[in-house]
């Protein structure tokens, strides 16, 4: 891996159990399908660390091609990509979600 | 139908050959939205689709593959937003 965009963005999922790449901010999401994430992960209660792409073109970009996914938020647990907020809502109300951060040992928020 | 939700319907269609196969124009939802471009302009969707080839195959695969079906149409000026229900034949 050359591309110093996709190092930085392995650098954050690397570091942190739990991260949404997502429009705007967890007080002030700049999207519906992004607001719609940070609730599933509130109600998850799960500590999370969030990156505005909206505030950042490099990332903005660059996370539609280390994930292959095109389109924003993206939800990544412990390295592993889990998807957009059509996946996290379907895992969500499946219990999955929930099992997935029990199993991978995620901290509850502070 | 407006010409978009045409056009993603016979994409998805060739491409996935779906049993039940869904287009709903959300855009009338969002107006005053930054991604809506007045009143006869599409630009959020929802499409559920029900396709024998995603049967066995994760949320993640089943996703991109209505994402490469539909190509060139996932861009901020054509399709602004985008929510995908795939399911395989028998399930929910």
């Amino acid at each position: 891996m050359t591309n110093p965009v996709h190092e930085r963005i392995a650098g954050i999922v690397g570091s942190n159990d739990v991260v949404l790449f997502m429009k705007g901010t967890p007080f002030f999401p700049q999207c519906g399908f992004s607001s719609t994430a940070v609730a599933i992960l509130e109600r998850l209660n799960v500590a999370f660390e969030s990156v505005d792409v909206l505030a950042d073109m490099e990332i903005r970009q660059g996370i539609k091609e280390f994930s292959d996914w095109p389109t924003i938020p993206q939800l990544y647990v412990k390295g592993e990509f889990v998807g957009g907020s059509d996946i996290m809502m379907e895992m969500f109300q499946a219990g999955e979600l929930q099992a997935l951060m029990t199993e991978t040992g995620v901290k509850p928020a502070a | 139908m407006g010409k978009v939700a045409a056009e993603i319907h016979a994409r998805l269609t060739a491409a996935l050959s779906p049993s039940i196969l869904e287009v709903i124009d959300d855009s009338h939802q969002h107006h005053g939205h930054a991604g809506h471009r007045g009143d006869d302009a599409e630009s959020h969707f929802t499409v559920k689709l029900v396709a024998a080839s995603f049967a066995g195959q994760s949320r993640i695969a089943r996703q991109r593959a209505v994402y490469a079906a539909l190509g060139d149409l996932v861009a901020p000026d054509r399709i602004h937003a985008l929510r995908i229900i795939a399911a395989a034949p028998g399930e929910g």
